[in-house]
Order: structure tokens, then sequence, then C-alpha cells
């Protein structure tokens, strides 16, 4: 069996890629993506405990997850076909009329 | 499924169920017909009120341990009801007046209140992320509510980006307290916890990043970077709705989750606490002076009263006070959500068709025009401000006296300057309404108005006797079942 500790990483790794993408990346899109690798690093702890502990519990949370992610890509999509709408761009930086 | 099952969910299933219904309901109304759909809302909310009340009374829990029915969650499943209620009594003119009257409010709304409830009765990491993404996904919409507007839509697409990395947070976080007591179940880790047999380590990382994913919800510095901008953007109804219902459904987790697997931590945890709400009550507090809007003072008045409410957190490690500290979490709670919902009616009746209307110098002269408003809206600053036997001085007395019993004095030192500077940005309000001349209108509709009427009487008889809101606060502590 592989040690705990590479697939613990790897989701480390990933979920850390996907905090750094969604901090400097600019297009609402490709922040989304990356906070579905932060959905799915966390998947991927669930997965690896499960199979460590030999239960199921954590595959079922995976599903879950998964079902709810799909439920968030609708919002999401809807608002920025929305926005792009409006202002013809859904880059982040230009989103800006909020200030005070 | 048995029934006990059943009833210990029964506020929630009623909820969606008429959501469900008004859903469909609202497809057949004509033009005129529309007012019916938020009375059936109202309806759902005060039936699902009633079977909280009578139906969950010797139900402990449901599903096997994944739906606590205990005094806490007695006393939360209401209070988010009643939230529900304002938010569409508030909502009905302003969204005639803004031309967003869409039955889709109504649905979206109940399913929220739906997930707040599941939240507050939520026994297991499952049910917790689900009423987490109930909750949220329907307040993603409502914020971007009155689209095409550019600044409804932006603070949708804010709220959804920063709420969806804060449930990432959560996520990561639940994934290792699986890791660490081998089940999501929260009194399955609490007895791993208890017994040892919980690695530490893992256990420390993934309290940790929970901790982090529920300060987003609860707008804790430094993750209340999102907050002002949708509290501003979002149509005010749902800005209402979210600056009440969101935070005390994030508390309710936080409470829950910390005060059961708390005590093995508190040494780690304490001093996180303590920097979380010093550092929110300094900057909540000291930001909301250079406001002139009122949405967005009223975003960071939210913020310094979160930081308030994690006061009640620091002494948690100490089993004595311990009981004590989440009652005045409640009772904080309670008297927040009373003035925050009746400031919001308040501004909602401000606010003009094109939005404008809402900062502080709008307000001059209301005490002349409106002086039922005016008079309102003082309540709620001054309960806000804490000034001696209002409501909000309750509150704070509560919360400061477990922190001085729990030996945290600088603390409610911090906590007490913070709220003298409060005064300076609440009472500015009040200034501004009675000594100032203005032509500021308080577009007068019967049920915005009771809100905000019904919510000050509350906070005055509440202000004369809160001993007896503080019982019933006490009643609700978690039992440790």
């Amino acid at each position: 069996m592989i040690p705990i500790a590479y697939p613990l990483s790897l989701a480390a790794i990933l979920f850390i890629i996907g905090i750094i993408g969604f901090l400097l990346r600019k297009n609402a899109i490709v922040i989304f993506m990356c906070l579905e690798l932060m959905f799915n690093a966390a998947n991927l702890v669930f997965i690896t405990f499960s199979n460590y502990y030999q239960l199921i519990d954590g595959q079922v949370f995976v599903v879950f997850v998964m079902t709810v992610a799909a439920a968030e890509v609708a919002v999401g999509l809807a608002l920025m076909v929305a926005i792009f709408r409006t202002k013809h761009s859904i880059d982040i930086d230009q989103m800006n009329s909020l200030k005070g | 499924m048995t029934l006990n099952d059943f009833y210990s969910i029964l506020p929630a299933v009623i909820l969606i169920f008429s959501a469900l219904v008004l859903l469909l309901a609202d497809l057949w109304l004509s033009k005129h017909t529309k007012v019916v759909t938020p009375m059936l809302a109202v309806l759902g909310l005060i039936a699902s009120i009633a079977a909280s009340i009578l139906f969950t009374g010797n139900v402990e829990n449901g599903f096997g341990g994944f739906i606590l029915v205990d005094g806490f969650s007695r006393f939360l499943v209401p209070l988010f009801a009643v939230t529900g209620i304002f938010a569409i009594g508030m909502a009905y003119d302003y969204l005639t007046r803004m031309g967003i009257q869409r039955g889709e409010y109504y649905s979206l709304l109940l399913f929220s209140v739906s997930g707040m409830m599941l939240m507050a009765s939520a026994g297991d990491l499952v049910i917790i992320f689900l009423s987490l993404e109930l909750l949220s996904i329907p307040l993603y919409i409502l914020s971007g509510f009155a689209a095409p507007k550019a600044h409804s839509e932006e603070s949708a697409l804010k709220y959804f980006l920063l709420g969806t990395f804060a449930s990432g947070f959560f996520l990561f976080g639940a994934a290792f307290l699986f890791g660490a007591a081998a089940t999501t179940n929260l009194n399955g880790i609490v007895e791993a916890v208890t017994s040892g047999s919980a690695n530490s380590t893992f256990l420390i990382i993934g309290s940790g990043l929970l901790l982090a994913g529920f300060s987003f919800k609860v707008a804790a510095v430094p993750f209340h970077g999102w907050t002002p901008d949708v509290y501003h953007g979002a149509p005010a109804p749902v800005s209402a709705f979210m600056s009440v219902g969101a935070k005390a459904a994030g508390f309710a987790v936080l409470i829950r989750v910390f005060s059961l697997i708390f005590p093995s931590l508190a040494e780690q945890y304490t001093p996180i606490f303590w920097g979380l709400a010093a550092l929110t009550m300094l900057v909540g507090n000291v930001v909301a002076i250079a406001q002139i809007n009122l949405k967005r003072m009223l975003a960071y008045s939210s913020i310094a009263h979160a930081g308030y409410i994690l006061m009640a957190f620091v002494p948690f490690g100490d089993a004595a006070i311990r009981a004590n500290s989440v009652a005045s979490a409640l009772f904080y709670l309670a008297g927040y959500a009373l003035g925050s919902l009746g400031a919001w009616a308040v501004v909602i009746g401000m606010e003009k068709e094109d939005n404008q209307g809402t900062e502080i110098n709008d307000l001059a002269g209301l005490g002349k025009r409106s002086p039922l408003m005016a008079a309102a809206m003082t309540v709620f600053m001054l309960s806000f401000t804490g000034i001696p036997l209002t409501l909000g001085f309750w509150g704070k007395f509560y919360l400061f006296r477990t922190a001085i019993e729990g030996g945290f004095i600088s603390l409610a030192v911090i906590g007490l300057l913070t709220s003298l500077v409060s005064a300076f940005y609440y009472l500015r309000v009040v200034v501004k309404m009675y000594f100032q001349e203005g032509d500021s209108k308080f577009h007068w509709n019967f049920w915005t108005a009771a809100v905000a009427v019904f919510s000050a009487l509350v906070i005055v008889v509440l202000s004369f006797i809160p001993g007896s809101l503080f019982d019933l606060a006490v009643k609700a502590l978690l039992t440790g079942s």
C-alpha cells in the first residue's frame, strides 16, 4: 500500500495551487476552476482516509461533494453569463462599481 | 426512516415543501394576485415554527445522530424562521418599487432558511456541508436578484466566489477531521478526542481549516473583505437577511463544533480566538467610522458585532464558564438580529428607485418627517452602541462578564473601548436624524414600517426583562447529548 503521506501531500499541493490561483488569477472562470481544484483536493483526502480506515463514510461524503459542486457550477456559470451580458467581460479587476 | 427521524427535520421539510409549492403557484398567479406568494411563504414559515415547537418536544436526534434536536437547535430554528418572516415583510414593497417583484425571491428565501435550520441541528460533518450549501447557494442567487443592475451582479459574483472559497476551506478541514477521528459524526469525533484515539495533528489542521471557513461566513477579520461590497450591492432585504441569518448559522456551527471538541484543544485555540475577536472588534468599529453609506456602515457594524460574539469563544476551555459563554453568545445574537433587521428595514424605506438615498447624510431631517421611523432607528443605534439598559448593553454585559470570569480582562477592555468608538458612528446617525435639516423621505409601507417598529418594540421590552431571554438562552445550552 502507498504510504498515506503521499496522497495527503498531493492533496495539500493541489489545495495550495487552488488557493494561489484563486488569489492571483483575474478571469472569473479560471478562479472558479481553482475553487474546483480545492474541492477535489478535499475529495482526495476523504478518499485517502476512507481507504486507510477501510470505511465507506469518506467515499459517501465525496459523492455529496461532487453533487453540490455541480449545483454550484450551475449557479456560478449562470452568474458569469449574466455579468458578461452587462459588462462584456468577466475580468474581476473590472468588478469595481462597489466602493466606499 | 422512523417517525422520529421525520419529526427531527420537520421544520425544514415544511419549508422546502412550501418553497416548491411557491415555485409552482407563482406560475399561475396573475400580476394582480402576486401578493399571494409572500403570504404563502409566511404561512410556510409560521407552520415551520409551529412544527418546531409542537413536534420536536421528545425527539433527541434523528437519522442515527445526523440530526441533533436539543435546546440549542430549538432556540435557533424559530429565530431563523422569524428572520425569514421579517425578510419577507420588508421585501414586498421594496421589490415592487425596484421593479424586481419575482416570485423566486420567496422560494429561494425559504430554501435558504431551511438550510439554516438544518445547520443549527446538524450532528454530522456531511449535514453541516450540505446545509451550508443549501443556505449559501440561494443566497448567491438572491444577491444577484436585481440583475441586470451591475452592482447587484457584482455583489453576487463576489459572494459566490468567496463563499465557495470558504466552503473549500471547510471541506478540506472536514476531510482532516474525518482523518483524525475515522468518523464524520460530531459525537463520534468527540469520543475519539476524549478517548485519545484521534490523531492530534490531523485534528488541529482540520479544526483550523474549519475555523477559517466559518470565519468567512460570520465575517470575522481577516476574512471579512467581502462583507461591505456584498451588503452594499445586494438588494437591501437580502443583505438584511444575510447579515442576520447567515451569520447566526455560521455561529451555530462554530459553537456546536468548538464547544464539543474545544476542551482538548483549548491551549491551541484560546489565543487564536482571542486574536480573532480583538481584531474583528477593532477593525470593524474603526473602519465603520469612515463610512458615509448606511449600508456599508451596517456591514462594518455587523463585522464588529461578530467580534463581540467571538469573544464568547475565548473562555471555552474553562468548563465552569462554557455554559454561560454559549448562553451569552446566543443572547447577543438574538439582540443583534433584532437590531440589524430593524435598521435594515429603515434603510429599505430610505432607498430610492435609483438605489440612491442610503447615504448617512440622506437621513437628515428624518426625525421631523417620519418621527416613528426615526425613533425606531434611534432604538437600534442605541442598542448597537450598548448604551446602558438597552438590549445591546445587556448582551455586551453578559459577554464581558464571561470574558472577565475566564481571566481575559484585556479582551473585555478592548471590547469596552471599541464600544466607545462605535458610539461615534452610531450616535452620528441619531444626530443627523434629529438635529439637521433635510428633505429625506421614508417610503412608507405598512409592512416595512411594521418590521422596524416591531423590532424596536421587542428591543425595548426585552431591555427591561433581559433575564428572561437569558434564561431561555441558558436553557438552550448544549447538554452534551
